[in-house]
């Protein structure tokens, strides 16, 4: 056991080298962006649930609405206060982007931060990238 | 540890009693679900304007659309309310409603001697919409589907471009995206999604106009010579067309049943 000095500086450099990710993301982490509400909806106050339903839950309640209109036709939604909506992400006034007019700001936010790549916009229009 | 027969027996004991609360954990577990499922139950309905019928049919007079410049404005309108895109090269072209001609159409019924005007003027050929459709059995994902009131629909979020329907539909009506279609649609409507390379797509009987009250946007530009309607109700405005004209169905032999009929 002479090398002693040696092993537990050599062992000290690699655990530091493999988790040099943690370290770098203590030190260089921003803290997660807020999606920006547009007028519009600060102005309608809820959503088509409450806000913490829809933070955690708004990937579900999409899947699960696209597949009852393009299964069911079934297109208006009624949530739990009795409110009326039309289900729909993209089409006109009475969608999802109707409200939430800016995809850069409400959507592509907090995507672009958690390195998610939903396919929504490869079919889906964003009014306001039109050519 | 050496073990011993001790300590099996009490190892047993605590595990029994262990297993024992299972049960009573599970109880909790559905009070607490069922709690949160009574406090929001979100409900879904169709639209109370929404067109509904038991089988949609579509009734094409020919007399009406004797000429390629008069089916025209009928294809446009569906074009641009689908961003269907225009593409030069036909390797690559995608149709929903288009203009074909008489032998091709109606393969089997053509003849020595028809009128000019039948072998000459294109007709107007889009799905059919078929009561028993090849397309539906071919689709390996379900992507393609038969909804209640009989409108073949496709789901194209779930379409893997396999391209089996496009094999099985006997009358073309199904076109795949070998390119990405965006860069050929020269005017987009925001209102209806685009679709991306890889899947295939076909007519839908504007199965999202009748969803607020509105019939398909062909038949509203033909200016009545496409009829469009409910083929199960008697009083219906189809019915009433099919009873007092002649009409012929394309490749009718086949037994998928199509339900756009035309008056030649």
């Amino acid at each position: 056991m002479n090398d002693k000095k040696k092993i537990i500086t050599g062992l000290a450099i690699f655990l530091f080298l493999f988790t040099l990710p943690i370290w770098y993301n203590l030190v260089s982490a921003t803290s997660a962006p807020e999606p920006e509400l547009s007028a519009k909806a600060k102005a309608a106050k809820t959503c088509v649930r409450s806000k913490e339903y829809m933070v955690a839950e708004h990937m579900q309640l999409l899947d699960v609405w696209r597949d009852t209109v393009v299964r069911t036709g079934e297109r208006t939604y009624t949530n739990p206060d009795g409110k009326q909506f039309n289900m729909s992400l993209s089409t006109g006034e009475n969608s999802c982007i109707g409200c939430h007019v800016s995809k850069a700001d409400f959507c592509d936010k907090c995507h672009n931060y958690a390195s998610v790549n939903p396919y929504c916009w490869d079919c889906h229009i964003d009014p306001k990238e039109k050519k | 540890m050496k073990s011993s027969r001790r300590n099996f027996l009490k190892i047993a004991g605590v595990s029994a009693v262990g297993l024992s609360a299972k049960p009573v954990l599970d109880a909790f577990a559905t009070a607490d679900a069922d709690e949160h499922a009574a406090t929001a139950t979100p409900e879904k309905a169709s639209n109370k304007k929404a067109l509904t019928g038991k089988r949609w049919a579509l009734v094409i007079n020919t007399h009406k659309l004797q000429t390629k410049e008069a089916l025209e404005p009928i294809i446009e309108a569906c074009n641009k309310l689908h961003n269907v895109p225009h593409i030069e090269n036909e390797r690559w072209e995608i149709k929903w409603i288009w203009g074909e001609e008489f032998k091709h159409a109606f393969p089997g019924k053509e003849d020595t001697f028809l009128p000019e005007h039948v072998k000459h003027n294109p007709f107007l050929v889009l799905c059919n919409h078929c009561e028993n459709p090849p397309c539906v059995r071919a689709c390996p994902t379900k992507a393609t589907f038969q909804r209640d009131d009989g409108i073949v629909l496709m789901d194209f979020h779930r379409c893997i471009g396999c391209r089996f329907c496009m094999a099985a539909c006997p009358y073309g009506s199904r076109s795949f995206n070998f390119r990405d279609p965006r860069q050929f649609i020269t005017e987009q409507n925001p209102d209806f999604p685009t679709r991306s390379k890889g899947v295939v797509e076909k007519c839908n009987f504007c199965a999202e106009r009748l969803a607020v009250g509105k019939q398909p946007a062909c038949v509203e530009a033909s200016g009545g010579a496409l009829i469009f309607g409910n083929v199960d109700d008697p009083a219906s405005e189809v019915r009433k067309v099919l009873n007092k004209n002649f009409t012929i169905r394309r490749k009718q032999g086949l037994g998928t049943g199509p339900m756009v009929f035309y008056i030649v």
